[in-house]
């Protein structure tokens, strides 16, 4: 049954990813992304057992990221009249680059053999609230409170960048 | 068929090609398109991509600091991605266009 889920995901994982960067209009690659979250976010829940990760991969990607994708692309009204065409021998280039790239990633991991069995069978309650929220809390708060200070700073960028004239100000 | 199952467990081996090829599948993203936003989701296709295999190395390890770092890797994730439209909106105010070609000065 797992390894049902597991290709079932991954397939749509993989495909729904594609369809992101071959699919001509961004609102239909925003929609795929969002189906490559929610995948992904299952193979956090049902094959992993990391429940946490996946609820906040939900809310933060699919709540948050995709939405701000989304009002930017109405925002912008993006007509039909300019369609980015990159010339055909670039393409080709970049699929041969990004083919080349996964042999060699996979020539490089051929050695690796991990024991076979199920990831989840040898640690169960590692993906929980609690376990998360201690670690969290004791051997990385310096780092949570730098994440706070960087949402700060992106937040002011943000602000400062989107302004219409900042010498008007 | 269960033969053929056997093949698709959950183990490290398979996340591992699984997030291989997804990180490629950004990778092509970003050289084969031209719009700056199909860009920038082509980033986040990438960082997706290690994240689940953050999330897959921290239980084969039972280590929880891999999913610690999956909320760090978030993190930055979502300050980029607001930076990076607030500069989308920017140059498609000064340029009129989404294209990187409108950012070909850059070059020199």
């Amino acid at each position: 049954m797992d390894q049902l889920f597991f290709l079932i995901l991954s397939i749509l994982a993989i495909g729904s990813a594609l369809s992101v960067i071959l699919t001509p209009n961004p609102v239909y690659s925003v929609l795929f992304l969002v189906l490559t979250f929610f995948s992904i976010a299952g193979h956090y829940a049902f094959i992993l057992g990391a429940q946490f990760v996946a609820i906040v991969n939900i809310i933060v990607y699919a709540g948050a990221i995709l939405v701000l994708f989304l009002f930017v692309i109405m925002l912008l009204n993006l007509n039909k009249r300019e369609q980015y065409k990159k010339p055909f021998s670039s393409k080709i280039v970049g699929i041969v680059c990004g083919g080349l790239f996964i042999l060699s990633l996979l020539a490089a991991m051929a050695g690796y053999q991990s024991n076979e069995e199920m990831i989840k069978a040898s640690s169960a309650d590692i993906g929980t609230v609690q376990v998360l929220g201690k670690v969290l809390f004791n051997e990385f708060v310096l780092p949570f409170e730098v994440c706070s200070v960087l949402f700060l700073s992106a937040m002011i960028g943000a602000i400062m960048l989107g302004k219409k004239n900042l010498k008007d100000h | 068929m269960e033969n053929i199952l056997q093949h698709f467990s959950g183990s490290l081996n398979n996340y591992i090609i699984l997030c291989s090829i997804l990180f490629a599948i950004g990778v092509m993203g970003v050289l084969i398109r031209r719009n700056i936003i199909i860009i920038f989701m082509s980033i986040e296709l990438m960082l997706n991509s290690i994240n689940l295999l953050m999330v897959a190395f921290s239980m084969h390890h039972g280590d929880p600091s891999g999913q610690v770092f999956v909320f760090f890797v978030m993190a930055v994730a979502a300050a980029e991605i607001t930076v990076g439209l607030a500069l989308l909106v920017m140059i498609y105010r000064n340029t009129g266009s989404v294209s990187i070609d409108a950012l070909k000065n850059l070059k020199w």
